[in-house]
């Protein structure tokens, strides 16, 4: 390989530099510091020639570096002469002749005050902007139910039972798991705090409360939207990356008739469902953890259960959980069709979903708490 | 121009559970020649490309790319040799998250220890190379069309100032114009840079205009291998429909009669 080598010799007002070694991409960062060295040393002498027989290989990146000198040179009033330099690499050099001569426009810098208030703005903006993209697609969704209602035959039957499979029936498993468990750990804190006062008992009313009413509904909520949310937006805006959803429009479909309604409407169904059998298995799972660890046994947890609760904690539960699906099959569907081209916009849009639907989900149940509130239930 | 074959194919058997796409194939690839590959779809011409980069599995056969043994070459030979080679994929595969610039300078980012300022103005002079301007440099590749797409990618693939390009149909998608002028860039390219090219295609143009030598795939076998004359001499029906056919048979008689 050698070494690469630009050796200079002034020899009276002749500044003579001979290159050696390899000019190649892979010694471009030496190559660099030695032709910026040379560069200053011209103006002393009134003719300057460059000699490069001794360079083993020479590629675009040496060819570039040579250019630059002579530029540099070229500037400073010089006319460099390069000889020995074989016929083809000389093809290479005069490609490089002609690039690099306008520099690119340097984007507009703005003034940071200026910059922090836009982003403030364009924040602001984004946030209504937001805002009505979801009230957008609910009177979309809202518009082809009505469609559908009126042909039912246009209704997409298969591709929502196949989304159906996906979001309920495939959900079931994890969805039982994490509710169980949940419960488990109500009871057993329950137990742990009120055997002090020697009201275990009790445990059985915070158990059943708190799993109908809130815990069994936002539990489930928040996994659907982390478990289909996540992959509605993922879909769609996949879809809308490779121009598919403008195939659809093209060929007269309504994309929302056609993927966001079977979707959101199996949200829709799925939720309730899906929070019945949560809230069984958390109930299940604090009336076994109440028998092993608090000694309550299934007779006494279950009349006790009986007792705690009421048909109107379970109404409560079970009404949230269709709005709740709703919420997020309209986030989920509204985020994948803003994904734009890139993979990293697909990347931000799904994140935006889960928080974005995470959040509605946990303001919806508080304004829900407010209503049955102040209707008594 | 070295005699030694770059690329040096034997016997390759590569297949997908019970079908085989590439029964006992033996090809070479000399250096400083742009290589056409032809054959119908399906034929395996990207299964081939694919192969001898190392992203498909072979059932049989060596691979020698410059001298290396993909078989028996470690893992810092395999990646000092894919410093020698750019690819250009059939859809660009542009990184969507980095500007134009960004992706010319990636692979001379990762391999090569660079000034900043030369880094901008070599992946300048390349995007100028390919016939693109400096304003383009900032662009997102979603923002581009696809010509220019092509030519980012092959700006890209020319980063590390390789000895071979593959490329896996550079003109597809592209009007007969673009593709034309595409076919000469590469042609041009290839005298300056003193390029091996590889080259799966479609195009009949691009045969014609840019390659040195044609090599037909068909039944897993290449059925011929050599210059446009050897094509058209061809017995092979494949290759007599192909070249002799109404598509091909026009853009023959103008090569005759020009």
């Amino acid at each position: 390989m050698g070494e690469v080598l630009l050796t200079s010799k002034l020899k009276g007002e002749r500044l003579e530099l001979a290159a050696a070694g390899p000019w190649t991409a892979a010694h471009a960062s030496e190559l660099e510091a030695l032709v910026d060295r040379v560069a200053g040393e011209a103006p002393q002498a009134k003719k300057v020639s460059i000699d490069m027989t001794g360079v083993s290989e020479f590629d675009t990146f040496g060819a570039w570096l040579l250019e630059r000198l002579t530029r540099a040179w070229t500037a400073a009033g010089q006319k460099p002469a390069i000889v020995g330099l074989p016929k083809h690499d000389r093809g290479l050099l005069e490609e490089m002749h002609g690039v690099n001569r306008e520099p690119p426009r340097a984007p507009a810098r703005e003034n940071r005050i200026v910059g922090a208030l836009a982003a403030i703005g364009r924040g602001a903006a984004g946030l209504g902007r937001g805002f009505m993209l979801f009230a957008d697609m609910l009177g979309a969704v809202g518009v082809a139910t009505l469609r559908v209602l009126r042909h039912p035959s246009e209704f997409r039957l298969t591709s929502t039972i196949n989304q159906f499979d996906r979001v309920a029936w495939q959900a079931v498993p994890i969805i039982l798991l994490i509710t169980f468990l949940i419960g488990a750990i109500i009871s057993q804190q329950g137990i742990f705090h009120f055997r002090k006062f020697g009201a275990e008992l009790y445990s059985v009313d915070l158990v059943g409360i708190l799993v109908l009413r809130e815990i069994g509904v936002l539990i489930v909520a928040i996994m659907v939207a982390g478990r289909s949310g996540s992959s509605y937006t993922a879909e769609i805006g996949s879809m809308k990356m490779r121009e598919e959803i403008d195939a659809l429009r093209t060929m007269g479909f309504d994309p929302v008739e056609v993927l966001i309604l079977p979707r959101i409407l199996v949200l829709v169904i799925a939720l309730p469902v899906l929070t019945f059998l949560g809230s069984m298995a958390a109930l299940y799972g604090g009336g076994l953890v109440a028998w092993l660890y608090g000694g309550i046994s299934p007779d006494i947890y279950l009349s006790r259960l009986t007792e705690a609760i009421s048909l109107t904690h379970f109404k409560v539960g079970m009404l949230k959980a269709p709005f709740m699906g709703l919420v997020i099959g309209i986030v989920a569907c509204a985020e994948g069709l803003k994904v734009k081209g890139s993979a990293e916009s697909l990347g931000l849009q799904t994140t935006a979903s889960v928080v974005e639907s995470i959040f509605l989900v946990i303001v919806l149940d508080g304004i829900f708490a407010i209503f049955f509130a102040s209707i008594g239930m | 121009m070295a005699q030694e074959p770059v690329i040096k194919v034997r016997d390759l058997v590569v297949g997908f559970g019970d079908q085989t796409v590439l029964d006992h194939l033996s090809l070479d690839v000399r250096g400083g020649e742009i290589l056409g590959v032809v054959g119908a779809s399906g034929a395996g011409k990207s299964v081939l490309l694919r192969t001898i980069i190392g992203l498909l599995p072979k059932r049989h056969g060596s691979i020698e790319v410059l001298g290396v043994d993909l078989d028996q070459a470690n893992e810092q030979q395999r990646r000092a040799l894919e410093r020698r080679w750019g690819i250009l994929f059939q859809q660009g595969a542009l990184f969507s998250s980095l500007t134009v610039r960004e992706n010319v300078q990636f692979p001379m980012r990762e391999n090569l220890d660079l000034s900043p300022r030369l880094m901008n103005e070599m992946a300048l002079a390349k995007l100028e190379m390919v016939g693109l301007t400096p304003d383009d440099a900032n662009k997102f590749p979603a923002e581009l069309s696809g010509g220019m797409t092509k030519r980012v990618a092959l700006a890209r693939a020319l980063a590390l100032d390789p000895e071979i390009v593959f490329l896996d149909e550079p003109t597809s998608g592209l009007d007969p114009i673009s593709a034309g002028d595409f076919d000469e860039l590469i042609r041009t390219l290839q005298q300056t840079l003193g390029l091996t090219v590889f080259m799966v295609t479609h195009d009949l143009e691009s045969l014609y205009t840019a390659c040195d030598r044609i090599a037909v795939l068909a039944d897993g076998k290449v059925v011929a291998d050599g210059p446009l004359e050897t094509m058209l001499e061809s017995e092979h029906p494949w290759v007599k429909n192909y070249f002799q056919g109404k598509r091909g048979g026009l853009l023959v008689d103008r090569r005759v009669s020009a």
